[in-house]
């Protein structure tokens, strides 16, 4: 999958208090959750989004708490794809497990708000057309790719459960 | 094997498994809150089942998942109330245990106390803090509400083995320090992100001191480095606690001495102070001498972190008496309703309410700024919970402070943050 867009940057250890406070978190629609995005760490961050945004981070994105909603109100704001020098476990597992596509990339201090960006997911290849430069982000584990191929856990799961049972 | 490995070993159908190795494990024991819950089960219903669509459909085991609500309630508006009212309906269809209401308290205190949380067992929970349980020698791991859907629908989760930082504990403690204070210097030194992926081990003499109340504070916060769990080998103190919670039978893991561990780390208790997590990073931490004159709006003294009986007596201890400082309001929530009942029946909770205290009933609430105790533009709490992330509880430029329930508890009367000695 290629994804093109614009970068939106935020730095390191961005919680998930800061990604959708605690106060949003009785919103089940993502839609909804979707017009709070990042609101604690920037209170008009949802302004400077538009469809199809990148989202580049420093290191520990995602920080905190368990909560789902905080990669479905990234999703529903429009972002295509988050790309961080790391992520925190929980957020990392949330978000191959809903279907948000994120990259981990050593080098996001190389790239900008406003920068335009091309990436093959699937070779974790990023280009960065304002700077003129590429960078290669790190490989997904098989597993994980697997999850991600199946759009999200809950399809791995089925279709490896109807495997299981066809082969008794 | 290191514990944490023997443990997924175990619970995947293997004599032995590395770290980085990806596994699929069976749980024992899953759980949900109210703010989690909801959207599991939305998932969970969402997923076909063979032919079996969501009226038909039915957990794996019903008896090994427990919901919690304790996050939103008593309910704080009518959005809360509607999603505690469809758990209620699922709990009930499925026959779940559900916790709500009078029975209800802080997830981390209840299961436990409950007798619900085993050694050697595998507890996978939509709540971050889930990791407390390690404390009992469980590998217990926090997940989103994904992630929990899958395991009610098949009883398993995949899991990456964690590599394991060993910490170990030595030296005399001094005088007011306390298993909060350990594990705030340890996220100081570690850093939020320096522990992301792994398992935390916490050992050494000092740990085999402590009693387990400060045990589950410590492995609580594991997560606060980025943990994947907290661990703690059991040892007496933890059978003596068991003895009078549970009946069931369990099995004991302990690491080999020739385990492998991506860090070891040593640290001498003698020289800790009680600490400070300054805003807005658990890591922030300060020795409490080097922290200066900081007035105070807000006390909080609770939680899952710091709102066990044993935390209480000591607030009770320095409260005796007094009164809280009159520029400041002080919430204490006892984590559970049984602590609740004991608190009442030891007399702490009449030296709370005599001191001019406010004395909540068992919810999350405060701690991620849901209700009860949010805070105004400005203002400062000091706390006993788990994070201090910039509005946490309540205005973004709002401020909280963690600390020990003693040094909370002098702060409260002293009006400043400070420490428990200058109490008179």
């Amino acid at each position: 999958m290629i994804i093109r867009g614009r970068v939106q940057k935020v730095g390191d250890d961005v919680n998930t208090d800061e990604i959708i406070p605690a106060k949003y978190l009785n919103i089940l629609e993502g839609e909804e959750l979707g017009k709070h995005c990042l609101e604690g760490l920037e209170p008009d961050f949802i302004k400077k989004i538009s469809s199809g945004n990148i989202l580049v981070a420093g290191k520990n994105f995602g920080c905190g708490s368990s909560r789902e909603q905080a990669p479905r109100a990234i999703k529903a704001a429009g972002i295509s794809l988050v790309i961080a020098q790391s992520f925190a476990r929980i957020f990392f597992r949330n978000a191959i497990n809903i279907g948000l596509p994120i990259l981990e990339l050593e080098k996001t201090k190389e790239i900008f708000a406003g920068d335009e960006l091309e990436v093959d997911l699937a070779e974790g290849k990023v280009r960065n057309f304002t700077r003129n430069k590429e960078y290669k982000a790190k490989e997904f584990p098989l597993f994980i790719l697997e999850i991600i191929s199946a759009g999200g856990l809950l399809n791995y799961v089925q279709r490896k459960k109807k495997n299981v049972s066809c082969t008794g | 094997m290191t514990i944490s490995e023997k443990i997924l070993a175990s619970h995947s159908g293997r004599k032995e498994v590395k770290a980085g190795e990806f596994i699929q494990a069976k749980v024992d024991l899953a759980l949900a809150n109210d703010i989690t819950a909801p959207l599991a089960i939305k998932e969970f219903s969402q997923v076909r089942d063979g032919h079996l669509w969501r009226d038909e459909k039915k957990v794996f085991n019903p008896k090994r998942i427990v919901f919690v609500l304790d996050h939103f309630t008593p309910n704080k508006d009518v959005l809360s109330a509607e999603n505690c009212k469809f758990i209620r309906q699922f709990a009930k269809e499925q026959g779940i245990n559900l916790y709500n209401g009078g029975n209800c308290g802080i997830e981390h205190a209840l299961l436990p106390e409950e007798g619900l949380i085993s050694p050697g067992t595998l507890v996978i929970g939509a709540d971050s803090h889930t990791c407390t349980y390690g404390a009992l020698g469980a590998f217990a791991s926090g997940v989103g509400s994904t992630d929990l859907a899958a395991v009610m629908l098949t009883g398993e989760i995949w899991l990456r083995v964690p590599e394991t930082i060993k910490i170990v504990y030595f030296g005399k403690l001094r005088s007011w320090v306390s298993g909060k204070d350990l594990i705030l210097y340890t996220i100081g030194q570690l850093g939020v992100e320096g522990a992301n992926y792994c398992a935390l081990e916490f050992s050494g003499e000092v740990i085999s001191s402590l009693g387990q109340n400060e045990r589950f504070t410590i492995c609580n916060m594991a997560v606060e480095a980025g943990a994947k769990n907290g661990i703690i080998e059991p040892d007496e103190i933890t059978f003596r606690y068991l003895k009078k919670k549970t009946k069931q039978s369990y099995q004991i893991y302990k690491s080999d001495s020739f385990s492998h561990y991506k860090r070891v780390i040593e640290i001498d208790c003698s020289k800790i102070e009680p600490q400070v997590a300054f805003p807005y990073s658990p890591a922030n931490v300060r020795p409490l001498s080097q922290v200066g004159k900081i007035y105070l709006d807000q006390v909080v003294i609770g939680s899952c972190t710091n709102g066990w009986l044993e935390d209480l007596r000591i607030v009770a201890k320095i409260f005796q008496g007094k009164k809280v400082h009159p520029d400041l309001r002080v919430l204490i929530i006892p984590a559970t309703p049984k602590i609740y009942l004991s608190a009442l029946k030891e007399g702490l909770v009449e030296i709370f309410l005599n001191a001019g205290a406010v004395v909540g009933p068992p919810t999350c609430g405060p701690c991620l700024g849901g209700h009860l105790g949010v805070l105004a533009k400005g203002e400062k709490c000091l706390s006993t919970t788990n994070r201090n992330f910039r509005g946490r509880m309540g205005d973004p430029e709002s401020e909280v402070y963690l600390v020990s329930p003693a040094v909370a508890a002098a702060s409260a009367i002293l009006g400043r943050i400070a420490h428990p000695e200058k109490v008179r």
